[in-house]
């Protein structure tokens, strides 16, 4: 029971609308505290959904998105400052020039935030892409690795080790929700087009996918930029939520949360990225208890600091051990698939 | 820089690059057997600068069997790890060998946070390998004579096993064609098993080695050097037992290098390694010294 598409299309627009009072009723009546989960929900969708389309749509085990996130983050931050306040936090080394006058808009910003790191992985591009496999992973984790070694020594940019602080706080639910829900379609769209299908070849066997004509490194590419674009502009939306940013922030260990989400969700399904990082974003905080002093009555049991981390180590190990899958492994969400169900329980109520 | 500085950074170096060889020589093992990058090697040199610590100053055993409980300690455990975080992906794509081994990296590290908390602890160097040695103007530390010393034993005793005796050549046959050596009726499990272990133990080697020469031990010290040693691997020519060899010296040499004749540039001195693996790949993937090309390995 295929629905027509302009059904498809009143179906999605009824969905967003639901999204949408959703997030007017959170801005109205929901505390600070709700708010940030929420928006960090947004902007580790917007992280991992173009993660995912690297690692799991085109098959290619990339271990450094960090340093898109890096570059995006301080590129956003750097432009948003005015003058005065860069001035005020390079204590150090000054600001190099044009960066120390100019000052942008938000949205202007976090398009230039997505455009240096998109930017970074044309440039780096064909290192990376010439290799496959081990190595593909290990160069991707030397570039997350060098930025970080870039945002902590050069002083004049960055502000070295100190960061960056007192950024204002523009990111809000319209600004994370709305990236989210572009990215999805984004990477939706590039996965069930002819891209997704040359993806899936080059994929399933490259050397049959050259014979056929198909270029590896031209789609690779796309997809390293596209995946660049939005893991940039979510680093421009985290910057601006949590308002400091210094290289600490952007190690290994974000590359490694996002990994534990595409996993979990299920390598190369967007519908099961969102729902993982749903999961773990949450999870992350109902797992606090863990971490803080229990009182069973006038027992005091000590919380033990470090053992979500365990949790979440152990968590990528089973799943990927015992199910590889993921929740929902490459399936993905349509109105067509909630449509028939929807039909066959009616008809199963019927009978 | 006077041609004394020179010597001195030289001997530095080759101290510093023999300590990323032993660490290197695991990786290899390993890679040329399984053809996975055990991101919890270099977390295996936590394990043994932790068990040094313990059998020191805990235990307060003599100092060869407090280092050989540390070995055995991080032998044990690198066993388990090939038991319980590989050996069921065997037959699973490489993708997922090599998350399973960024898991088991995580895993120790925040196992040992939890366990013994961030807040570095100091390693109680025995004295009799502490100080150092005036030869001429130079001073030499003693564990600077001691690292090439162990890098080079073993390395003669691997060669000795891979090349003749029968266990080395099943681990040989094992590298060439996994099928072929199951049908010969090799136990393919143990061969794996005990390369694990004897890589574990030489990167355990490695951790005590290292714990002395940086005496500040936390949960993350494996990390930089592992992913090091990892780089020198490739830069040798992974699989090689010598190039790791050779990766290992020419890495240390050149870091210790460059930080001596520039040292504004000593921030960026991690990135160095890297930059060279990226050279290398594009250059010449096989390593210095490898042989077989890369697309037969993957």
């Amino acid at each position: 029971m295929a629905g027509s598409p302009r059904r498809h299309r009143l179906l999605t627009g009824a969905a967003l609308a639901l999204l949408l009072l959703l997030l007017l009723a959170a801005q109205h009546w929901a505390d600070d505290y709700f708010l940030r989960l929420l928006n960090t929900t947004a902007v580790f969708i917007t992280m991992a959904v173009s993660y995912n389309l690297i690692n799991g749509v085109c098959g290619q085990l990339h271990l450094g998105p960090n340093a898109f996130v890096t570059l995006g983050a301080y590129t956003a931050a750097l432009l948003t400052l005015t003058a005065a306040e860069k001035q005020a936090s390079f204590l150090m080394a000054p600001l190099i020039w044009p960066l120390r006058e100019i000052s942008l808009p938000f949205p202007a910003a976090l398009l230039a935030g997505g455009g240096v790191a998109a930017l970074f992985a044309y440039l780096t591009g064909f290192p990376v892409l010439r290799v496959r496999g081990d190595y593909l992973a290990i160069v991707t984790l030397g570039f997350g690795e060098v930025v970080r070694v870039l945002a902590n020594n050069l002083q004049g940019v960055t502000n070295g080790p100190m960061g960056l602080k007192g950024l204002a706080p523009y990111t809000n639910l319209w600004w994370s929700w709305g990236v989210a829900i572009l990215t999805v379609a984004v990477v939706m769209g590039l996965k069930k087009s002819g891209f997704g299908r040359a993806m899936l070849a080059i994929r399933a066997d490259e050397t049959a996918a050259k014979a056929m004509g198909l270029d590896p490194y031209r789609y690779l590419l796309l997809a390293f930029l596209v995946s660049a674009f939005f893991l940039g502009v979510a680093g421009g939306l985290l910057a601006h939520l949590i308002t400091t940013i210094s290289p600490t922030l952007f190690t290994f260990f974000l590359t490694f949360n996002l990994l534990i989400i595409i996993v979990l969700g299920g390598l190369g399904s967007i519908t099961g990225t969102v729902l993982a990082t749903i999961i773990i974003t949450w999870g992350n905080e109902w797992l606090r208890f863990v971490e803080e002093p229990i009182f069973l009555g006038n027992l005091r049991l000590p919380g033990i600091p470090g053992l979500r981390m365990v949790i979440f180590s152990l968590l990528l190990l089973v799943l990927i051990i015992f199910y590889r899958r993921g929740l929902v492994g490459s399936w993905e969400f349509s109105w067509d698939w909630l449509l028939e169900k929807l039909q066959r329980q009616k008809r199963g109520e019927a009978s | 820089m006077t041609w004394m500085a020179f010597w001195q950074q030289l001997i530095n170096g080759i101290s510093l690059g023999s300590l990323y060889a032993l660490v290197a020589i695991g990786y290899t093992m390993v890679y040329g057997i399984l053809r996975l990058i055990n991101f919890a090697h270099g977390d295996l040199l936590m394990v043994a600068a932790y068990g040094g610590i313990f059998g020191l100053s805990m235990f307060s055993l003599p100092w060869p069997l407090a280092f050989l409980a540390a070995l055995g300690i991080t032998g044990l455990i690198g066993a388990l790890l090939e038991r319980g975080a590989y050996r069921p992906l065997r037959r699973a794509p490489r993708l997922s060998l090599l998350i399973a081994a960024i898991g088991a990296s995580f895993l120790l590290e925040n196992v040992a946070l939890v366990l013994l908390g961030g807040r570095p602890l100091p390693f109680p160097t025995p004295e009799i390998l502490a100080g150092s040695l005036q030869v001429g103007g130079l001073y030499i530390a003693r564990l600077s004579l001691i690292i090439p010393g162990i890098t080079l034993i073993s390395l003669s005793g691997l060669f000795l096993l891979v090349g003749r005796t029968r266990t080395g050549m099943a681990m040989r046959a094992l590298a060439y064609d996994w099928e072929a050596t199951q049908l010969l009726g090799i136990n393919v499990n143990r061969i794996i098993s005990l390369t694990f272990v004897l890589g574990s133990v030489l990167a355990g080697m490695g951790g005590l080695l290292w714990a002395m020469k940086y005496p500040q031990v936390n949960p993350f010290l494996g990390v930089l050097p592992g992913l090091k040693a990892f780089i020198a691997a490739v830069l040798g020519g992974i699989g090689n037992l010598t190039g790791a060899v050779v990766g290992g010296l020419v890495l240390g040499v050149l870091e210790v290098m460059v930080v001596a004749w520039f040292p504004a540039w000593s921030g960026y001195r991690d990135a160095l390694a890297f930059l060279l693996l990226i050279l290398v790949l594009l250059v010449r993937p096989t390593g210095l010294v490898g042989e077989t090309l890369m697309e037969e390995k993957l």
